[in-house]
């Protein structure tokens, strides 16, 4: 067991045929992924690596059964590609691309509004159950099966955290890279929720940063439903430089210490265990689970 | 990206949003002439620069003839406007606005921003504007709006809206107007910040923008080529649109440890983890996972060019869209092309790190490895303050 994904994922690539949905493509059957088919438009009825490729999602799901999609599509039509999973009713769609106008993304979350689709990003280096299952671009020859779930807002920080994890001799049961885009799909919430109810996780890491209010809503939440299960936290950023202001609502953002501290206090306050500096968080979860452990 | 005020206003305008009478000088001479063409009255001198509070620091200043427009003008212009949001450092004023004075019975502020947690455009308005509005909003409530992204499905939200704000029934209506163009400016332009601070309500019940500051999303900048020529104008001097050119997330800060880091979450966990070390860092640096080698190697070279640095430290985690040997690459290029020496305090691992130590060794550097971030984060530190 682990959340989202797993052995029964049968994975389809939006804009598989370009240089990176090639490359990340490879690299996912390598690891195992069952990937089922390709999208992308004007190329339907052709075969790449040897994955049967389609013109429009619903087509693809319908031939082969496809129940979650990795986005690789080009900023400028992302939404579009996105959207057209959602009306589609794919169950999970994963957005790797970067950089997709913030506007784009409204209109994404206008279209999600009561649909049947989880979306995890965008800007998000993907889903990872460790030996079994890989959507996404991470590095995955650190990561190993275990029993840590991983939930993070930035790429680069969770590859030193699983490597910090799996050193300490703990394996992860599944990573999600909810993305580092202010306006994204499923949040730390969502993802707390998975991991509670997910038998193979007993512990859960959290790595935030400042800015937005997702680490607000998880303490939130714990408050409310108790921390079932440790939480260990990591919050980056208490030192950031300030952006360079424009205007007075711009003004009106926090300053990143404040910022920070605001947000390890709700968590620490909601049963959270803080991690002090990025380089211990394997030391932390190690230290929390043998003393739960004894 | 941001604009100036003149361009902003400039902007808006097609908008139908109302602005005063100006016109944009670059020399005092040009600035008496604009004031004399504006004709008598109070005539506003505006710096042209992107911090904002520049009226506090003197870059708006009214003046009463066209020859004090001149003295104000030749003060300004050639000079770095220090404001509280500038830092230290200030910015250079290449151009005045020269504008015409405003009589208002009344004013708002008025801004658009995103609001993330919604997913919503949300329209702030108060009760008057000008300058000291941060404060006022931050302890006062406010009147705020949250729009989606069809206009036509607002009207009625708009106009309710505008009733409460405690205005004239003319005025709230035409207040209504103005905030549904600007909703459909804001969807247009792929705006992240419209703000009118103040909008000014004159005798007449016309609505004019006195100030504007217009903030644009980089990342829909290929759908608006014009848009972005202005604010490559307006952001030339600025090291950060240098860096943004070449893939990478660039900040300046007043520290000695240069950092080289890709990913934002570990770049902060680089900045944080140097202070608790009791480091200085120069800058904040994300390499995208979109850069170049040599892109990496121009992001490097702003580092170097800051005479601070007395150390650089390299933390990178390589990931599948960007392994390590790239980045190392983009090191070695730097070091290559640039002048300046620095000891090189480097923690390398994930994707392809065998291969960057081997690119490593083919580069003449002044190197020290690390195992561990922590490792390389203490010695970076020791070098910076000579203890090493």
């Amino acid at each position: 067991m682990a959340i989202l994904i797993g052995e029964n994922t049968r994975l389809l690539c939006q804009g598989m045929t370009g240089w990176a949905g090639t490359y990340h493509t490879s690299r996912m059957i390598q690891y195992g992924t069952n990937v089922v088919a390709g999208v992308t438009p004007g190329k339907g009825g052709k075969s790449h690596i040897d994955v049967p490729v389609f013109d429009r999602v619903a087509d693809a799901m319908t031939a082969t059964g496809a129940n979650a999609s990795a986005v690789f599509v080009p900023p400028d039509r992302a939404a579009g590609a996105i959207i057209e999973s959602i009306e589609a009713e794919m169950p999970l769609v994963v957005v790797v691309t970067e950089r997709i106008p913030v506007l784009d993304m409204i209109r994404v979350r206008e279209a999600l509004a009561g649909s049947r689709t989880r979306l995890v990003g965008p800007n998000s280096q993907g889903l990872l159950v460790p030996g079994v299952c890989q959507i996404g671009v991470m590095a995955t020859d650190r990561a190993r099966r275990g029993t840590i779930g991983v939930m993070s807002r930035s790429a680069s920080l969770t590859s030193e955290v699983v490597s910090q994890l799996t050193a300490a001799g703990l394996g992860q049961s599944t990573t999600v890279g909810i993305g580092g885009d202010p306006i994204h799909g499923m949040g730390f919430v969502d993802c707390l929720e998975l991991f509670f109810a997910d038998p193979q996780t007993e512990a859960i890491v959290l790595i935030g940063e400042i800015g937005g209010t997702e680490e607000q809503q998880a303490a939130e939440y714990l408050q409310a439903v108790g921390a079932k299960k440790p939480i260990i936290s990591l919050i980056v950023g208490q030192h950031a430089p300030l952006q360079r202001r424009m205007g007075h609502a711009g003004a009106l953002a926090q300053d990143p210490l404040a910022d920070a501290a605001s947000k390890v206090a709700a968590l620490r306050q909601a049963g959270a265990t803080i991690v002090p500096s990025a380089h211990l968080v394997g030391a932390t979860t190690h230290d929390l689970l043998a003393k739960r452990a004894a | 990206m941001q604009l100036h005020e003149h361009q902003a206003k400039k902007v808006l305008s097609r908008y139908a949003i109302a602005i005063p009478e100006g016109l944009l000088a670059t020399t005092a001479d040009e600035a008496e002439a604009a004031a004399t063409r504006l004709g008598p009255g109070t005539v506003f001198v505006k710096a042209q620069s992107l911090a904002g509070d520049r009226a506090a620091a003197g870059g708006v200043r009214p003046v009463e003839s066209a020859s004090l427009a001149k003295a104000v003008a030749s003060q300004l212009l050639g000079r770095k406007l220090v404001t509280t949001q500038t830092g230290e450092n200030g910015q250079l004023v290449k151009k005045v606005l020269v504008e015409r004075g405003v009589r208002a019975v009344n004013e708002l502020y008025l801004a658009l921003s995103i609001d993330a947690a919604s997913s919503t455009i949300v329209i702030t308005a108060a009760q008057g504007g000008g300058s000291g509005i941060e404060q006022r909003l931050a302890t006062a409530p406010l009147g705020v709006l949250r729009l989606g992204m069809t206009g036509e499905r607002h009207a009625g939200d708009i106009a309710a809206f505008c009733g409460q704000l405690g205005l004239s029934e003319a005025a709230a209506e035409k207040l209504a107007g103005v905030i549904a163009r600007l909703h459909r400016a804001f969807i247009e332009l792929d705006a992240s910040l419209i703000e009118i601070n103040p909008l000014a309500l004159t005798e007449s019940g016309e609505l004019i923008a006195i100030d504007a500051k217009l903030a644009l999303d980089d990342n829909a900048a290929f759908r608006h080529a014009d848009l972005l020529q202005l604010g490559e104008e307006a952001e030339a001097d600025l090291i950060e649109l240098k860096a943004q050119r070449h893939q990478i997330n660039f900040m300046q800060m007043d520290g000695n440890i240069g950092t080289v880091v890709n990913g934002a979450g570990l770049g902060l966990a680089t900045l944080d983890m140097l202070r608790a070390a009791g480091g200085a860092p120069a800058n904040f640096m994300d390499i995208r996972t979109t850069a170049k080698s040599m892109d990496i190697a121009q992001g490097i070279a702003l580092v170097l060019d800051n005479p601070r640095v007395k150390v650089l430290l390299v933390n990178v985690f390589g990931g599948g869209m960007q392994p390590c040997d790239t980045i190392v690459e983009g090191l070695g290029i730097a070091f290559r092309r640039h002048a300046r020496r620095l000891p090189i305090v480097l923690r390398v691992k994930g994707n392809n790190e065998e291969m960057a130590r081997l690119r490593l060794a083919n580069f003449d550097l002044q190197k020290i490895e690390c195992a561990d971030m922590w490792q390389a984060v203490t010695r970076a530190v020791a070098i910076a303050q000579g203890r090493a």
